[in-house]
């Protein structure tokens, strides 16, 4: 039962890491119909950003913000640079420069930073909370900021007008320029907020797993099998794909499989919902058009 | 009260040409449309005259001149011609069809910062289209044929344009609907000073509601002139009228 | 359309020109560079497999490194549990990870481009800790691998170790290209082509494109698999390491830097891979993927053809 329990915490935390590492995948998929396989790699990249600030001096929160908006800037700048004016040849064209992106981003962290394993960390206070032996601090912080984020994120969408222009933007680019938003400044913006999102699910993981060039993999995967899960055009179906996700990687994971096969585990979700319902359990479906 | 038209002159178009690809379509179209005035652009299918309407509102590569009062507008990206004052309802209707009709009607007015202003012009159109305050919270996709072009209509006017762009209002709507559409069209122009550029199939309902009308064959224009005019040339009858 | 008889002979004439100076470098320079050529023949070998996918059929796979380790492992089994010669596995792998290729591509078949690209991606991903795990480590050798002992070439071969190597790998990458450009030139390449450029379309000509993109994933997969086993013998180790998602990357890289769906492409992408990195490894060894990457996008920016063979005349729905 304690195993069970602490288990169940683990999960949470870690599905509320993969939830919001998902929506920023979903958010993406959303405005340009990519899958950004190099989201992680930039997550990667941004938190070793954050540790070098950390350690140039700065306090965790001043280095938290920062990061997050320097990753917001540099990914705008990314989309609106590279992968845009590359992706207009063919869709498929767009999975390379996201290929290519992978590599230098993965690249650039261990020529900058070093490949070592590296401490992280975390805000918030050392051990578990009283009378709650199961439930660490981090663990509690982790879930609270990261349910805040996603709030922010839907009233951002919900009731301001730039949200309501990238909603737009992302079901009719076409009518969305002819009541004259720019479809791609909209774009770039996606992009923006992806890599802010990342940032921050790599802040806050890295703390448990230790920071390394390899750090993000995991939550790659095991996002895009909640996106997946969750309906790739729906960011409600990826925070609860993100949460299942997690607690199915915890328990099964603590039981059936063991940590060893925590990657080839998210390959058998995402190959199994691709192969099982393509469509994810909660969006809409759509048809092909000739 | 409709006056007489004035003689400003809103768009003058000239050598126009514009195409898919490889694939050209229209050959030298020149029009002019005054303000205040309402040009009807008829024509069977496939002779081009949807893709004049997205010529004009910067969807399309275009080579020629289109003068918005007096200002080179070609090849401009459809954001910039929007913002000056040209609002393009599409083929299909274009609503975002996820999003509620008050989204879509915030929409319209994106680019305007004046609130006062917005939320006058958003009572007028409910006095245009009394159902859509009705299904404000309602999804745009959910509403009928008819309704969807109702806010897709109202939607390009809570730009406060001066041009309105009308790609085949009367498509897919019942008789009685197309007629109490033009009925509010006759009233938009009344109230809304704004000039309207329609492309039809349905000729008789367009030549009501028109100064003056051209008709478009094969990418161009083969007839042009008064309304009335038009409604008794033997080449509009012949295709369109239903003889 | 070629016009002309100069331009037609300026093919064969350099292509034989070529196929001499393949055949005579062993000869002219040092027992390392060698090396570094006849692993150019086998990443060649596993690029064109990647190109028939890819280039010629217009389904991008990420995971090609998986096949690439299926026939490595096999290879390195045989030979070291059962002694068996290094050329005599080649059969054996290119049966083994035929299958594999074939398996995967059954359900992969349903999956439209994207989403097979990211299941490739997942497969390349996971593949490392899998081959890692204990309960397969018996067969894999775990986090170690396997270490082989040092080739023998077969009796009679009258040159060096390296010189064997050298000519077993030109010797299958020479017959991987034939089997290639009869395969692209008769109707499965017909089949293939019309499978990429309009994918909707080609159910309507009786294709049926499920079993058409599971065979050519099988056989692509047996060209990797072939690769596989020639690295095994050439390189006397396999490790899970050496079989991460950067090989199946560098495998995408190559052919569309060497040029997608052509067949000399494959070898001047991997002459590419085999070459630049290591003179970017100069610079810093781990910056040479960063240097990789941006090659990659110069390419993808100054050769939109190079992508033309995926989007050649392609109306592709999302």
């Amino acid at each position: 039962m304690e195993i069970f329990l602490h288990q169940l915490f683990a999960g949470v935390t870690s599905g509320a890491i993969y939830a919001s590492f998902a929506v920023a995948l979903v958010m993406v998929w959303r405005s340009t119909h990519h899958l950004n396989f190099a989201q992680g790699e930039m997550a990667m990249f941004s938190t070793y950003v954050a540790l070098a600030l950390i350690e140039a001096g700065l306090g965790y929160w001043s280095a938290f913000c920062l990061t997050i908006l320097l990753s917001f800037v540099a990914s705008m700048v990314l989309e609106r640079m590279i992968v845009a004016p590359i992706s207009k040849a063919h869709p498929l064209a767009a999975v390379i420069v996201f290929v290519a992106l992978l590599s230098i981003f993965h690249s650039l962290a261990s020529w900058l930073f070093t490949p070592v394993l590296r401490e992280f960390p975390s805000p918030f206070p050392n051990g578990s909370l009283d009378g709650f032996p199961y439930l660490s601090w981090h663990a509690t912080g982790v879930v609270a900021l990261i349910v805040l984020e996603l709030m922010a994120v839907w009233l951002f969408f919900r009731s301001t007008r730039l949200g309501l222009a990238m909603r737009a933007v992302a079901q009719n680019p076409d009518s969305s320029r002819l009541v004259g938003i720019s479809a791609g400044r909209m774009l770039a913006l996606g992009w923006g907020l992806a890599a802010a999102l990342g940032a921050v699910a790599g802040m806050m993981i890295a703390p448990i797993i230790y920071l390394d060039p390899n750090m993000m993999a995991g939550v790659l995967l095991y996002g895009f099998a909640a996106a997946l899960l969750g309906g790739i055009d729906n960011p409600w179906g990826a925070a609860a794909g993100g949460l299942i996700v997690g607690l199915l990687d915890a328990l099964v994971g603590a039981w059936l499989i063991g940590p060893e096969l925590k990657l080839s585990f998210a390959l058998a979700l995402i190959v199994g919902v691709l192969l099982v319902r393509p469509a994810g359990l909660f969006s809409r479906p759509t048809q092909t058009r000739v | 009260m409709v006056g007489r038209p004035i003689m400003t002159l809103l768009l003058e178009v000239e050598q126009l040409c514009a195409g898919y690809g490889d694939i050209s379509i229209l050959q030298n179209i020149n029009l002019s449309i005054g303000s205040g005035q309402v040009i009807a652009l008829l024509g069977a299918n496939g002779a081009g005259k949807t893709t004049t309407l997205r010529a004009l509102s910067g969807m399309l590569k275009v080579s020629g001149r289109i003068r918005l009062q007096g200002a080179d507008i070609a090849g401009l990206p459809p954001e910039r011609i929007a913002g000056l004052g040209v609002a393009h309802v599409p083929e299909g209707r274009g609503t975002f069809s996820h999003l509620t009709v008050d989204e879509n009607l915030r929409l319209g007015a994106w680019l305007r910062r004046d609130r006062a202003g917005i939320e006058a012009d958003r009572e007028r159109m409910f006095g245009h289209f009394p159902r859509l305050k009705e299904r404000l919270s309602q999804q745009a996709g959910t509403l009928s044929g008819g309704e969807q072009q109702m806010l897709a209509i109202a939607r390009a006017l809570m730009l406060k344009p001066r041009l309105l762009l009308l790609d085949e209002p009367s498509f897919g709507l019942a008789p009685r609907l197309v007629d109490q559409l033009f009925d509010a069209l006759h009233m938009i122009r009344q109230q809304e000073q704004v000039s309207m550029l329609v492309v039809e199939q349905n000729a008789h309902a367009a030549l009501s509601l028109a100064d003056t009308a051209y008709l478009l064959e094969h990418g161009s224009i083969i007839a042009s002139g008064p309304a009335t005019d038009l409604r008794n040339d033997e080449r509009v009858q012949r295709a369109y009228l239903g003889e | 359309m070629r016009t002309g008889k100069p331009l037609n002979l300026l093919k064969p004439v350099a292509a034989g020109a070529a196929l001499l100076a393949a055949l005579l470098l062993p000869w002219l320079i040092s027992d390392y560079r060698v090396f570094q050529f006849t692993q150019v023949w086998i990443l060649a070998i596993a690029m064109l497999g990647l190109n028939l996918l890819t280039g010629w059929c217009g389904q991008v796979s990420l995971g090609h490194g998986a096949f690439f380790a299926v026939g490595a492992y096999c290879s390195a089994l045989l030979m070291h549990h059962l002694g068996v010669p290094d050329w005599l596995t080649l059969p054996a792998c290119a049966l083994v990870s035929y299958a594999a290729g074939w398996l995967f591509g059954l359900p992969a078949a349903r999956l439209e481009g994207l989403y097979l690209a990211l299941a490739s991606f997942a497969l390349a991903v996971a593949l490392p800790q899998l081959l890692k795990h204990p309960l397969l480590a018996p067969l894999t050798g775990g986090t170690q691998g396997i270490a082989l002992d040092a080739a023998t070439p077969p009796a009679g071969w009258p040159f060096s170790v390296e010189h064997w190597l050298y000519a077993l790998s030109l010797g299958s990458l020479l017959v991987a290209m034939l089997i290639t450009h009869q395969l692209v030139k008769g109707q499965p390449g017909r089949a293939m082509r019309a499978l990429r450029d309009h994918a909707v379309a080609a159910s309507t000509l009786g294709i049926d494109a499920a079993a058409l993109k599971a065979r050519v994933f099988g056989l692509s997969a047996m060209y990797a698999g072939v690769a596989g086993g020639l690295s095994a013998a050439t390189v006397r180790y396999v490790g899970p390491d050496s079989f991460d998602v950067f090989l199946s990357i560098s495998l995408l890289v190559g052919i569309v830097i060497g040029g997608l769906a052509s067949i000399p492409g494959s070898v001047l992408g991997a002459l590419f891979v085999q070459f630049v990195p290591h003179t970017a490894e100069q610079v810093s060894r781990e910056a040479a993927w960063a240097i990789y990457g941006l090659f990659l996008l110069i390419a993808l920016w100054a050769m939109p053809g190079g992508i033309a063979g995926l989007g050649r005349g392609r109306a592709r729905q999302r």
